[in-house]
């Protein structure tokens, strides 16, 4: 299994630049939001090779699944039109500006990275483990609902209020839009 | 443990599922047609092939036939891409739905189950929830007034219906304290209580009836089926997000519906209906064979495997069942049942099964 | 406009009628007779008054016809062509006698124009063809669907 493994974490990673890219370059939003969908994809498959299939799952169900299909939904109504890029108003010293820097932080954190000698900490749950302990889904449900109880549960009324708050505001503008 | 063994195992397995899949449009198609005409009074297609068996076959072949016809003002590449988005995530999701139990090959257990994986029935929502890309784009890419709003219909509905459909199982998961499908239709293999001669044995549907109802109108929400099919109400939007398509790109949509009821039918019975955990009185008759050894092994999972196939079978025939004899929901009806009815119920569900698993009751 | 029903909370809950529903449909599919027709093997049975296909009425191999040109002056349609010949004995005779039958409206006053009851219209209603076909006289002559 691990001979084959980098192949597929190449593929997944090329997939997930690839499209990253399309996101930014696409002239029609809609397809910048396919793209980015596919992005979300190639995530779930290098996370699905690192063995955290639970990880995997969740990605495609809550990103790909809810919150892109949502996004692509606001994408079609707003009905943006395709803009082309204006390139008269930047000069071509910005442009060289921008290519030049990114270039050069992309140098530097390869060096850096080079530099560092990267051991990879191997913490309390590596796969072999985690398979013991009767897998990903038993073991994350397991410390969600014992170590971790409080964080989760104040996270679901930090959610909550977000959305009491969303409802909120968009009744009052509703009322303001009527009176 | 991938060596040549689990490779073939896993490739036939593969396989099996696959040409299953493929065989459930054109016997769907068929099944509808006639269900549909019986039911109106009517005989339906009986003239190809023995009743009518192969006028499937006639279909396809015109299907295949017909001229590909691509309007002028569509978005072609994702034109021609929503059919398969919608398909490949019907096909995929019954990766993880077990058809069998284990059989001992040479000394090693073979399951039953295209893929065993631990995260199971959270792998078959994410892979559904992907489903409705298809749709929006085929929504959006025909450039149509009326093919955008089938879309977002159908959009709108797969959302709100996910949640109760995703609240109404956690009861199940409770109770067998897994996600992972296999386990749970080992699960109910356990027997509730004794009845005289009958057992009665713990399926879903017992132990779960409030989560039984839920999760099955999700699912005819999910598949897009009558009474909530308001994404291609033919009166209101004339037909919805396949409105600028024809010919196979058409067919691969209808493909991609019945292949989620397949997948649909087979996880409701898996969940609440023992998946393959043999009908009444199949043990009796595998007993009274007096078959041993693999012959009988062999015999058990056959006989597993017809149970299985009879259980989706009905919930096949219910799909239809319920098309022909209900009509279509209002817009406004179909969100009351799904965000005020049926999201409610399935959260007071959850709430009593972890009060009854606390007692001890479950 | 809002009709109100009176619904109690069973009806409410949909369940049951639903299970009523699916009661029904299924005695229909098993029970409930069907009515259809299987077509080329079981016809419809026509009145007797149905106007469909021509023929010219013919008494031993011989036409009614006198060639009176009546149904062609009275069809609306303008679809019958006459040319008008004289027989041996002097007596006048359809040389040529075409319907288009692709313009008939299958009104039947050619029938009712006619004095020597030559042209009928019979019961047959299935016209379907190939290409596009002038009935000319011998087939008209064909007693085909004759209602006597």
């Amino acid at each position: 299994m691990s001979q084959i493994q980098p192949v597929f974490f190449y593929f997944f990673a090329g997939v997930a630049i690839a499209f990253s890219l399309l996101v930014i370059f696409k002239k029609n939003p809609v397809s910048s939001a396919f793209s980015l969908v596919m992005v979300f994809f190639a995530f779930a498959g290098i996370y699905a090779l690192l063995q955290a299939h639970l990880v995997a799952t969740l990605q495609i169900l809550v990103y790909t699944g809810a919150i892109m299909v949502l996004f692509v939904f606001v994408l079609m109504l707003l009905n943006i039109k395709n803009t082309p890029i204006d390139w008269k108003g930047t000069s071509l010293i910005r442009i060289g500006t921008t290519v030049g820097v990114s270039a050069m932080l992309a140098v530097f954190f390869i060096v850096s990275f080079k530099k560092a000698n990267f051991v990879p900490a191997s913490g309390l749950f590596s796969p072999e483990r985690v398979d013991e302990m009767g897998g990903n889904t038993q073991v994350l449900a397991e410390l969600m609902f014992s170590e971790y109880i409080l964080p989760f549960e104040l996270t679901s009324v930090l959610l909550l209020g977000a959305i009491v708050g969303t409802v909120a505001i968009a009744m009052r503008k509703n009322k303001r839009g009527e009176s | 443990m991938m060596d040549d063994f689990w490779w073939i195992t896993t490739g036939l397995k593969v396989l099996f599922v696959l040409i299953v899949l493929l065989q459930v449009t054109p016997i769907m198609v068929w099944v509808e047609r006639r269900g549909s005409a019986l039911i109106q009074n009517r005989l339906g297609p009986n003239r190809v092939g023995p009743l009518g068996l192969i006028q499937s076959l006639a279909d396809a072949l015109k299907f295949i036939f017909k001229e590909d016809r691509v309007p002028g003002h569509a978005y072609k590449f994702y034109y021609f891409l929503a059919p398969l988005i919608s398909l490949i995530p019907a096909f995929m999701t019954f990766a993880v739905v077990p058809f069998a139990s284990s059989i001992m090959i040479d000394g090693r257990e073979v399951v039953f189950q295209a893929a065993e994986m631990n995260v199971g029935l959270l792998y078959i929502f994410a892979i559904a929830s992907l489903g409705v890309y298809g749709i929006i784009m085929a929504g959006w890419a025909s450039n149509n007034k009326y093919a955008l709003f089938g879309s977002l219909r159908s959009t709108a509905q797969m959302i709100s219906y996910e949640l109760s459909m995703g609240l109404s199982i956690v009861g199940i998961l409770m109770v067998f304290s897994s996600v992972e499908l296999g386990e749970i239709a080992r699960g109910q293999g356990e027997i509730l209580f004794q009845l005289g001669p009958f057992a009665i044995q713990k399926w879903g549907v017992f132990i779960q009836p409030v989560g039984f109802f839920i999760f099955l109108t999700s699912v005819f929400a999910e598949t897009n089926r009558l009474p909530f099919d308001l994404p291609e109400g033919e009166s209101e939007i004339v037909a919805g997000y396949h409105l600028e398509y024809g010919s196979m790109k058409m067919a691969l949509f209808f493909m991609a519906e019945y292949v989620n009821m397949f997948t649909g039918a087979a996880v409701v019975s898996t969940l609440f209906f023992g998946g393959w955990q043999m009908l009444p009185g199949m043990p009796l008759i595998l007993d009274s064979l007096g078959f041993t050894g693999m012959t009988h092994e062999w015999t058990r999972v056959l006989f597993e495997h017809l149970s299985f196939g009879m259980k989706v079978a009905f919930f096949m025939w219910l799909f239809v069942w319920v098309r022909w004899t209900l009509p279509r929901f209002r817009y406004d009806q179909l969100m009351d049942i799904g965000w005020k009815f049926m999201l409610p119920l399935s959260l007071v569900n959850i709430f009593v099964t972890g009060m009854m698993i606390y007692w001890g009751v479950l | 406009m809002q009709i109100q029903r009176k619904t109690d909370l069973i009806q409410k809950f949909y369940l049951r009628e639903i299970l009523t529903g699916l009661f029904i449909t299924l005695k229909n599919l098993f029970f409930g007779k069907k009515v259809t027709i299987q077509y080329p093997e079981q016809r419809r049975q026509y009145s007797n008054r149905f106007r469909g296909l021509h023929y010219i009425k013919a008494v031993n191999g011989v036409e009614n016809c006198t060639a009176c040109m009546l149904c062609p002056t009275v069809c609306p349609a303008n679809c019958i062509h006459i040319e008008a010949g004289e027989r041996d004995d002097k007596e006048k005779y359809p040389v040529r006698f075409e319907i288009d039958i692709l313009r008939c409206c299958f009104c039947g006053m050619c029938e009712e124009a006619c004095p020597k009851d030559a042209i009928k219209l019979s019961n047959i209603g299935e016209m379907t063809q190939a290409q596009r076909v002038v009935y000319d006289k011998q087939m008209l002559m064909e007693q085909r669907g004759s209602k006597l």
